[in-house]
């Protein structure tokens, strides 16, 4: 593997987050993370349509004329939304019925036309395919982050299965309603902000 | 007397952006000054008043069970059309994007180059499209769908300006180095929101 392919593999991961560093995505971030099960089922739709629109727009990036572009990815991301949501509708019905609003809402997920604009319409399919895996996976283990902390801190459960006995069911665990209020997730994610950028510092602003 | 009712409850009850937490890629990211996120914040008022009600016709005259009725063949009062409501309403609010950006291109380069990757975001700027889902979901009419569209954009407009007048102040605070920029930012907002979480329940 020669060193631009490891970066395109490596770099969304930490030092280009799409989250944490090219603030992309956040609305789902906050949307979807009370509970780890949503996070992870948001990440692998968004992993489907993440990957499949960088490649079909990388495909088609000498075809599109520059006046009408925006309106050109828009529709191949939405038809690829609308691919995953009946996927899911057909085999995970139960999970589809929970999350439905989720998954449409990728469309407006804007790692997905970010990527496009920033990555997929300068560089070949394949290319296109990696940076689409490692955004998405970048985007996913700060979901899963802070979705683990939510539900652990606000109802003492991850992924249903308690760990702290709530004080609601008679155990010793006062569960913190603050953090299943949206703005905890700005504060959770502001503090993985923190934390990634004291380890790796040339992540900081010049304020 | 109802449309002022609809008008504040968007901007300030329904805030977009702190009630919601719509539209925030652009907003933790376009507010660095106040000049820039003033500009995308007009962007976006203008672009939600138009797609907002072009959106709900869309979804009155086209989409809604029966609404194909006016066409007059046979069998058009049966058609439902709504499950492509999304794909519709992001056709609408793309194609307006687009005509707004080839505007500020030309008259404005200064802003153009200043909102970078965050003017073609707009198209994807879920405050936009939930304005369109939100207007359609409570069965506005158009007036409504219009005042609820110019109301959902000047609170998000003014959100943006809001912390936009706050990250400038912060030059002259000693920040931890680390959390210095979008650290502190999301930081701003949560407490924002929190702050705005007392508008939550007031009817109008």
């Amino acid at each position: 593997m020669d060193k631009a392919t490891k970066k395109v593999l490596v770099d969304p991961l930490h030092v280009q987050n799409p989250i944490t560093l090219q603030v992309l995505g956040i609305c789902s971030a906050l949307a979807v993370t009370t509970k780890v099960e949503t996070a992870l089922v948001m990440s692998a739709a968004l992993t489907f349509v993440l990957v499949l629109s960088n490649v079909s727009i990388s495909l088609l990036r000498n075809k599109i004329p520059g006046s009408v572009r925006i309106i050109t990815q828009l529709s191949i991301i939405a038809s690829l939304v609308v691919v995953a949501d009946q996927l899911l509708q057909a085999f995970l019905f139960d999970v589809a019925k929970e999350i439905s609003v989720f998954v449409t809402l990728i469309i407006t997920n804007c790692i997905v036309m970010g990527r496009a604009e920033a990555f997929a319409m300068q560089n070949p399919p394949g290319k296109s395919a990696l940076d689409g895996l490692s955004n998405s996976l970048g985007y996913s283990w700060v979901l899963i982050a802070v979705g683990l902390f939510r539900e652990l801190l606000g109802s003492g459960k991850i992924l249903n299965y308690t760990v702290f006995e709530a004080s609601a069911d008679g155990g010793w665990y006062v569960s913190n309603g603050l953090m299943v209020l949206s703005p905890s997730a700005f504060f959770l994610i502001g503090l993985i902000i923190w934390v990634q950028r004291a380890l790796s510092p040339e992540m900081n602003e010049e304020d | 007397m109802e449309l002022i009712n609809l008008a504040l409850k968007s901007i300030f009850v329904e805030n977009m952006a702190l009630a919601f937490f719509l539209g925030m890629c652009s907003f933790l990211a376009v507010s660095k000054k106040v000049e820039t996120a003033m500009g995308l914040g007009l962007a976006v008022i203008f672009v939600l008043t138009i797609t907002c009600p072009i959106n709900n016709a869309v979804y009155i005259y086209l989409l809604k069970p029966g609404a194909m009725t006016w066409v007059g063949v046979e069998g058009a009062e049966s058609v439902d059309l709504s499950f492509l409501g999304a794909i519709a309403y992001i056709g609408t609010i793309a194609a307006t994007v687009q005509i707004v950006e080839m505007a500020i291109d030309k008259y404005s380069p200064k802003l153009y180059s200043a909102l970078g990757v965050f003017l073609p975001l707009i198209a994807v700027n879920c405050a936009i499209l939930g304005a369109s889902a939100f207007a359609v979901q409570r069965e506005y009419t158009l007036a409504e769908s219009t005042v609820y569209g110019v109301g959902s954009g000047i609170g998000w407009w003014m959100a943006i300006v809001a912390l936009a007048a706050i990250r400038e102040r912060l030059k002259y605070s000693n920040v931890p180095p680390a959390l210095r920029g979008l650290g502190i930012t999301f930081i701003i907002t949560g407490l924002m929101a929190l702050g705005f979480q007392i508008f939550g329940g007031i009817q109008l």
